[in-house]
């Protein structure tokens, strides 16, 4: 073993095996090695919430992580939340919301809320605005984004899924 | 962004990851949790040769209650499980009260209590936890096992009494009697900042009602989480009263020594410890399990 | 028409792909054989260089280039200034690299350019620089004390200095039955979007072409400027807009980057990425907001204002770039406000120190100076006996009072004026909403906090600039396509000028495309700044779909041979009796002729400038123990003429009002003194999050359209931030006010007010 390795990674449910730096995070190697855009790079220090994916449904800083180490997870992107190119109900609740204006933080949200609404079908406001307090947002002022995620939750429970 | 290149290791054992470490020589680090570690490496502030991943280690997440409510703590726990995990609750709710202090949920989903520790941020929760709750920190190294009670384990900023090569095993928290009075309160700038200095605190009662035995500890207001034993020698023996409270408040200053930074003066912190005191045991006195 | 677009909350058109990761922000840009570039930036804030050696970083594996000054044959070009250009600042221009001496901490000194940023970053710590420190100047004093100069040449760090004034304000101080004199701080802080700058170029001197992708808000200023910098022909410099996460006003101006690329590109002779990480965006991205304030105010013994003196001097940083002394000079212009104050006179003072370079950021000066002016309309209403809102309402201008010449407050614009509205007007529905009447401070549940209520009064200028161009095209598919040289930066840009075209055009507005900002879209274009998108690229859109029907039913004229006048225009389609010819087969005809079915507009407002108008007030609850203030609840109201659609303006709003908390709690660029950036992570520069959202009322104003462009719309992107520290400044001020205790400084923090408290005996 050494600073180079071959991993193989399970992300939004397809596998892929490439040769990364030990050094790699997780984030740069979903952007850079699988071409996943989606999930972005605001502070890379494990503070502003952008680059929040989904390891084995836990909502992580993929910043944070060394690509070696996501191998035997499934990780999940901002790219894996729709249903076959339909917006989930969680990214329709995003913009019936107007819960993003320029989009840097969203795939982040997503992600946060998507593991946030799993765990808890039903949350309070204060319990929702607790959830992405691990988010930074510049644009919005984050209310229209507690707004979407309880309006999602509501969908969630009437479409009796998740 | 981007941290220096090393060589990685993942163990599969105790005994594997001392060896590794061992091997890799004294540049080479332990990856827990690596929500401190790695902002570190982002920042080349750190810039290991080779890192050790602990998360492949089974053992190290091993949780166990004992039949006296003794709680037993793998060191790679994650911060997350503390905050969510009713049996821990149980066994010591203050863990589980003070961990969802910590940082926010994605980060406590990889953070460990174990790294928590190593890491010995003066302001971070979970040291002062262990503080308070008088817990014994389970170690194992090159030259064996050894244990070692919190209040001896932290030894500065950052700095703990690890030897090289010793990785924390698990943490032992002793039994946590149901009439436990307790509370945790800090003061931050925003929800799941590091505290600008908080407080820990237990107490429990006797028959006739006095404080037969109790423990506080301060976070933020030195280089180490720090005991307030003149605060418990003022509780101990007497009955619970905001006016007993208050005095005991008074006598904090004289047991911490915080620093200034960019966010609190000392000042700040001295002052704002003793008035948290105050509210902790209030808010403890009058909790109910 | 059927379909009416304007004014409606519509869902926007940008989402979609936002929301599936499918943007396209500059990093997600990937051009072959792109190399990386990464910059070494000076640890010092005030240092001569003595060497630089870039030898180990040149040759470490996967390393293609390094360069410095040194290396760069040609004269390098300075950074221009684009605003606010006042005399004697081109003394303290930036070149893109640091030459002989460095003036703040993150100032470039050299580059690597290698095939990742992993591997670029490793270089960078091979290059060995020999620094000789000198004394870092880190406080506006200093800098005028001149006991150190930052740049020798000129002799002194005022980079210039200027009195504006109306009246006389000598008198009115002279005859005032009540003054009062105040010194304000603001803290320097910034636009901090949640995307960093980034930049690729791909500079090719034989084409020649030079295209640099990641470009925003100034497009064609900024290509004429480097096309003349690299010394080609502006038709071979193409700047390329893409996704952006966020500008505020910092991103989009000429920064050294803009320079360091392309020499990179051109001297590896391939495509050069670079993207800045967040440490460098905390010092290479433009700070803001650092302006300390001596305000004076003169009234009669009932509160009217007769005159105001002041003194600002901005804190400019180490060098002046693009926006020149906006940030000053727009701090003491936003003086007085929505208030007639008949007697003005401001010294206005703009000092260099090494720090970041000052820029703008969203309400540049108007956040500073309404903290300023509103304090001390607080401290005299106090002083006098007379209910805040009472005061306010005295000296508030009033429809009869406007237009209202302020030209003698702003340089370079003599005729600038206040338009018509209805100040007071905007007050009342503000005390309405809040119920400022009945606000009872210890109506709240006894939790120990004492609770104050603070307003605040903001007029806000936008729209300047030049004109701004749209091309609407329709595609013999159905299509339809607006083109466009505003930016957008995340504010909605493609889905307002979508709803401005699809209503006149009376589409479907989901059938159009809107592309923007880059150079290779329209001829020319003015881009986005001070809130100009919708008054300025909306009415070309408007004008350009106006056209674009005439034209349409000259085309129908000609294929059914008949007089253009008999024929109508209703549901995308042109009408003859019951025929009807819909835009797409128009469009298919016109290709037949050769021809495409398209129209251009440029939409010109002659700097004739609309000013929004409002009020804020926030209820907040103070922990006098350990000094944490609660923000519990905040209202806005704010006079945007038309709102073209609500939605979009209630999220300016209540993005600003958070952005302007974390101005007034949290944000702030410390330094020590040394000229070290103590806040170089987000560890400590603290942005808002949803810990402690308060509950936000914004109220949009309809009631005065403006009267300079055709749709009637202001800009409705700053209304929302610039009163914040203004109105929770004088809440926190009313909690504290049986202590003795002002607020005179940015930000509040729960340190300095124990600290106040402390020293006020509690």
């Amino acid at each position: 073993m050494s600073d180079r390795h071959t991993i193989s990674l399970n992300v939004n449910g397809a596998d892929y095996s490439c040769e990364i730096d030990a050094r790699m995070t997780l984030a740069d190697c979903l952007r850079e090695k699988l071409d996943l855009t989606g999930t972005h790079l605001g502070c890379e220090h494990g503070v502003c919430g952008a680059c929040t994916v989904l390891a084995d449904g836990d909502a992580v800083r993929s910043c944070l992580m060394f690509a070696v180490q996501a191998q035997g997870m499934e990780i999940t992107t901002v790219e894996g939340l729709a249903n076959n190119g339909d917006l989930s109900p969680l990214q329709e609740a995003f913009r019936d919301n107007h819960a993003l204006q320029c989009g840097f933080c969203t795939p982040g949200m997503l992600t946060t809320a998507e593991a946030f609404l799993t765990e808890n079908p039903s949350p309070t406001r204060a319990e929702t605005e607790s959830a992405i307090s691990g988010n930074l947002c510049r644009c919005t002022g984050y209310i229209s984004i507690v707004d979407a995620i309880l309006d999602a939750a509501d969908q969630r429970r009437d479409a009796g899924s998740k | 962004m981007k941290p220096s290149k090393f060589n990685y290791y993942a163990a599969d054992s105790i005994d594997a990851a001392i060896s590794l470490i061992a091997q890799q020589g004294e540049d080479a680090r332990f990856l827990a949790g690596g929500q401190s570690l790695v902002p570190m490496m982002n920042f080349r502030v750190a810039a290991p040769a080779a890192l050790i991943d602990l998360n492949g280690v089974p053992e190290l997440s091993d949780v166990r209650i004992d039949d006296d409510g003794a709680l037993h703590i793998g060191a790679m726990t994650r911060t997350r499980r503390l905050e969510t995990d009713s049996e821990i609750a149980n066994a010591n709710p203050l863990i589980a009260v003070a961990a969802a202090y910590v940082a926010h949920t994605q980060i406590r989903n990889r953070g460990t209590i174990g790294g928590s520790l190593a890491h010995a941020d003066p302001a971070a929760e979970l040291p002062g936890i262990a503080l308070v709750c008088d817990a014994e920190i389970h170690l194992r190294g090159p030259s064996g096992a050894r244990v070692i009670k919190a209040a001896k384990f932290f030894d500065g900023v950052f700095t703990t009494t690890l030897a090289d090569g010793e990785l924390i095993e698990k943490l032992y928290f002793p039994p946590w009697p149901e009439q436990r009075r307790w509370a945790f309160q800090e003061i931050s700038r925003r929800e799941g900042d590091f505290a600008l200095v908080g407080i820990a605190a237990w107490f429990d009662m006797d028959a006739s009602g006095a404080i037969s035995d109790c423990r506080l500890a301060a976070i933020g207001a030195g280089d180490t989480p720090l005991l307030l034993d003149s605060a418990a020698r003022t509780l101990t023996g007497s009955a619970p009263s905001e006016a007993l409270f208050e005095k005991a408040a008074e006598t904090v200053a004289g047991d911490i020594a915080p620093f200034d930074d960019i966010h609190a003066s000392a000042d700040y912190r001295r002052e704002v410890a003793a008035v948290l005191v105050a509210r902790t045991l209030k808010t403890a006195w009058e909790r109910r399990r | 028409m059927t379909r009416t677009y304007i004014g409606k909350p519509v869902t926007r058109l940008e989402d979609r792909r936002l929301l599936t990761g499918a943007g396209s922000y500059i990093d997600d840009v990937k051009l072959p054989g792109m190399s990386t570039m990464a910059i070494l930036r000076s640890p010092y804030a005030h240092a001569r260089i003595r060497s630089i050696d870039l030898e180990a970083a040149r040759a470490m594996e996967g390393v293609i280039d390094a360069f410095c000054a040194a290396d760069l044959d040609a004269q390098l070009p300075v950074i221009p200034l684009r605003l606010a250009p006042f005399d004697g600042f081109e003394r303290f221009l930036q070149r893109p690299i640091a030459v002989d001496k460095v003036r703040y901490v993150g100032e470039p000194v050299a580059v690597v350019i290698a095939e990742d940023r992993y591997v670029a970053e490793d270089a960078l710590e091979l290059i060995d620089v020999e620094f000789d420190p000198l004394t870092a100047i880190t406080t506006v004093e200093q800098a005028a004390g001149g006991a150190t100069l930052i740049h020798e040449a000129a002799g002194e760090n005022m980079g210039t200095r200027y009195t504006v004034a109306r009246g006389n304000a000598d008198a009115a101080f002279d005859d005032a039955a009540y003054t009062r004199r105040e010194r304000f701080v603001t803290n320097r802080h910034g636009a901090v979007p949640m995307e960093t700058r980034g930049l690729i170029a791909e500079f090719d001197p034989e084409a020649p072409l030079l295209r640099l992708h990641g470009a925003t808000k100034v497009n064609f200023f900024n290509r004429r400027h480097l096309a003349a910098a690299f010394d080609l022909p502006e038709t071979s410099v193409e700047l390329i807009e893409t996704d952006v996460g966020g500008g505020f006003g910092a991103r989009g101006e000429l920064y050294p980057e803009d320079y360091l690329v392309p020499i990179a590109s051109r001297r590896t002779g391939g495509p050069v990425k670079w993207i800045e990480d967040r440490r460098e965006n905390l010092t290479a991205t433009n700070h803001s907001r650092d302006i300390v304030c001596e305000l004076e105010i003169a009234a009669t013994a009932e509160g009217e204002i007769l005159g105001m003196r002041a003194t600002v001097q901005g804190d400019m940083g180490a060098y002046v770039r693009t926006n020149g002394g906006v940030v000053p000079s727009k701090a003491a212009q936003f003086l007085p406000g929505p208030y007639r104050v008949p007697s003005f006179s401001c010294d206005v003072q703009f000092l260099v120190t090494n720090k970041t370079p000052v820029g703008t950021f969203r309400g540049p000066g108007r956040f500073e100076a309404n903290f300023c002016r509103e304090r001390m309309l607080d401290m005299m209403a106090d002083d006098l006996g007379i209910d805040p809102a009472e005061l306010r309402r005295r000296n508030l201008m009033t429809p009869e009072d406007l237009p209202y010449r302020i030209g003698e407050l702003v340089p370079g614009d003599p005729d600038a004026t206040l338009d018509r509205g209805n100040y007071p007007a905007a007050l009342e529905r503000l005390l309405n909403e809040c119920a400022y009447a009945d606000w009872n401070p210890g109506a709240e549940t006894d939790d120990g906090r004492v609770r104050g209520m603070g307003i605040a009064c903001f007029i806000e200028s936008s729209a300047a600039g030049p004109p701004e161009s749209a091309r609407i095209t329709v595609f013999s598919n159905g299509g339809v396509e607006i083109r466009t040289g505003a930016s957008s930066v995340g504010q909605g840009t493609e889905t307002g000028l979508a709803q401005i075209c699809a209503e006149f055009l009376d589409i479907d507005m989901n059938r159009i495309d809107v592309l923007h900002g880059s150079t290779t879209l329209v001829e020319t274009g003015g881009g986005t700044f001070h809130s100009r998108n919708t008054v300025m690229a909306g009415n070309a859109t408007r004008i350009a779909a106006e056209s674009l029907k005439d034209r349409a039913t000259e085309l129908a004229a000609l294929r059914w041979n008949c007089d253009a006048n008999d024929l109508s225009y209703d549901d995308g389609a042109v009408h003859r009796d019951s025929d009807r010819l819909t835009l797409q087969e128009l469009a298919a005809f016109a290709e037949t002729r050769g021809e495409t079915l398209s129209a251009d507009a440029l939409f010109d407002n002659e700097k004739q400038i609309s000013y929004s108008y409002g009020a804020h007030a926030a209820a907040v609850a103070l922990d006098i123990a350990t000094g944490v203030v609660k923000v519990e609840r905040y209202w806005l109201t704010e006079e945007i003429g038309r709102a073209l659609n609500p939605a979009m303006v209630q999220g300016q709003a209540v993005g600003g009002v958070i952005q302007g908390l974390g101005g007034t709690f949290l944000d702030h660029f410390v330094y020590d003194n040394d000229g070290q950036l103590l806040t170089g992570s987000f560890a400590d520069y603290l942005l808002p999050t949803t810990s402690e959202l308060p509950e936000i009322t914004a109220i949009a104003l309809e009631d005065s359209p403006s009267e300079f462009n055709p749709m009637g719309f202001k800009g409705a992107g700053e209304g929302g931030i610039v009163a914040v520290a203004a109105a929770v400044g004088n809440a926190v001020a009313r909690t504290l006010k049986p202590y003795g205790i002002s607020i005179n400084e940015l930000p509040i923090t729960p340190d300095r007010l124990r600290k106040a408290l402390r020293d006020a005996g509690n």
